[in-house]
């Protein structure tokens, strides 16, 4: 029988009080949303809080909206929310891409964005789709906002830039017209953590003019991103990968390159989930699937 | 809380678990506590009407919430549609998994009337039986879904 150690338990309904409450607590209180990362591992006592905070009662931290040019994601959106929201699918298709295949449809009703990103395991996914998407993370302490990228957001495994006493609000993804994104996992089964996965935004430049190129060829990357997952990918990202893919045709031999990049840069580690080279394959193949599917998307936009 | 539409209230230390509250404080057991990982779903109740694995929660997560277990789920002294298509699809053997896959199924119902087969099976794709491969869980879903009141 899995029991929790002996915890303080605080409710917050605004961020405010969350906040107020976390400097009270000190730094070994802990936020928790819905739970489904850090309640088992309080389970397992890997974790042990001595408070936990609980912050799924405050409201606006729960929405999902495109204002100026950016897509707001609250921190309180669960996994489903997420996976059901129109506006993030119309605007990110890789956002539906990985949800569904994020732990199982029951955990999705309760896991969150925001406990996904804080909780920072090294397999979770949104954290390679975030930094493919040059999100930014907005956390706020007492003395105001700050705003880091997705990119910097993660320090090692299970540590992140939040500080204690600090909370993760939102996450602002920026619209970019003629874009295209997608999400390619492997996973031994429903509700595992990835093998391996990767994901690709691209935008495209708009056709050249007549003379200059190919009626029908293919069109030019003008900015891609592209996330990895559980390969030891720096920052979740095969930067390489992405500077090679800037200002070339988007064809399938330049895809297969920058496959071949993406695998060379990561440095996966073997488990129980496969070997070294099985796994540096997968992260080639599945950028290069993503890549394919982004640039479609990005054609059809 | 609110549980199966009576509002219970007890004193609870803040680690315990939201399946060890229904299944010990309250004495409601048809939820059931397996794996304790968050894995086999056989601890699934409905929390504010959507379906949650209760090994997963703290009981104080959940309270002035509203939870619906499988004692909650038919009404009137007669079974919800869905535990008649268990009974008539034979949707269960030893019966361990059985309550949380119908509050599942009960959920799925409500949101979309009529699944499909794929629908269905992604629904209870969180939840494990050993017993019956899922085909006769899946007609007792289907069964339900074309029953006058399924949905």
């Amino acid at each position: 029988m899995q029991v929790p150690s002996h915890v303080e338990y605080e409710r917050a309904a605004t961020v405010g009080q969350a906040l107020e409450l976390l400097a009270r607590f000190g730094p070994e209180a802990r936020v928790v949303a819905g739970g489904h990362s850090l309640i088992p591992m309080m389970k397992l006592r890997l974790a042990q809080p001595e408070t936990l905070v609980d912050i799924a009662g405050i409201a606006d931290l729960s929405h999902i909206t495109a204002e100026a040019g950016e897509l707001v994601i609250g921190a309180l959106v669960t996994h489903a929310g997420l996976l059901d929201s129109a506006v993030a699918g119309e605007h990110f298709p890789i956002f539906h891409d990985a949800e569904r295949v994020i732990a199982d449809p029951i955990v999705r009703n309760w896991g969150t964005v925001g406990g996904s990103l804080c909780q920072a395991d090294p397999s979770e996914d949104l954290s390679a789709v975030f930094s493919a998407l040059g999100a930014t993370a907005v956390i706020q302490g007492r003395g105001g906002a700050r705003r880091v990228p997705a990119r910097e957001f993660h320090v090692g495994p299970y540590e992140t830039v939040v500080a204690p006493g600090e909370l993760l609000t939102e996450l602002r993804v920026p619209i970019r017209p003629g874009s295209g994104s997608a999400y390619e996992k492997v996973a031994r089964r429903v509700g595992d953590w990835s093998v391996a996965a990767a994901g690709a935004v691209v935008r495209l430049d708009p056709p050249a003019p007549a003379g200059r190129a190919s009626p029908g060829g293919p069109a030019v990357i003008a900015e891609a991103g592209i996330g990895l997952t559980a390969v030891g990918a720096e920052h979740f990202v095969a930067a390489e990968a992405e500077e090679f893919l800037r200002g070339r045709a988007a064809d399938e031999a330049t895809f297969a390159r920058a496959g071949q990049i993406a695998a060379g840069h990561c440095r996966p580690a073997a488990d129980q989930r496969g070997p070294v080279d099985f796994k540096r394959h997968l992260a080639g193949e599945l950028t290069v699937r993503a890549l394919r599917r982004a640039a479609a998307r990005a054609r059809a936009a | 809380m609110t549980v199966n539409g009576t509002t219970r209230t007890r004193d609870v230390e803040p680690r315990l678990l939201l399946i060890h509250f229904i299944r010990d404080e309250l004495g409601l057991t048809g939820s059931h506590w397996g794996c304790d990982t968050s894995n086999c779903g056989a601890c699934v109740v409905l929390l504010d009407g959507t379906p949650v694995k209760s090994c997963t929660l703290l009981a104080a997560m959940a309270g002035g919430r509203t939870v619906q277990t499988v004692e909650g789920l038919g009404r009137d002294g007669r079974l919800d549609p869905v535990q008649q298509g268990f009974i008539a699809c034979h949707g269960l053997q030893c019966g361990f998994c059985t309550p949380g896959m119908m509050m599942t199924a009960r959920w799925l119902l409500d949101r979309r009337p009529d699944p499909s087969e794929e629908e269905i099976r992604e629904a209870i794709s969180g939840q494990i039986c050993r017993c019956t491969g899922y085909e006769n869980i899946v007609r007792a879903i289907r069964w339900a879904a074309g029953h006058p009141e399924g949905a």
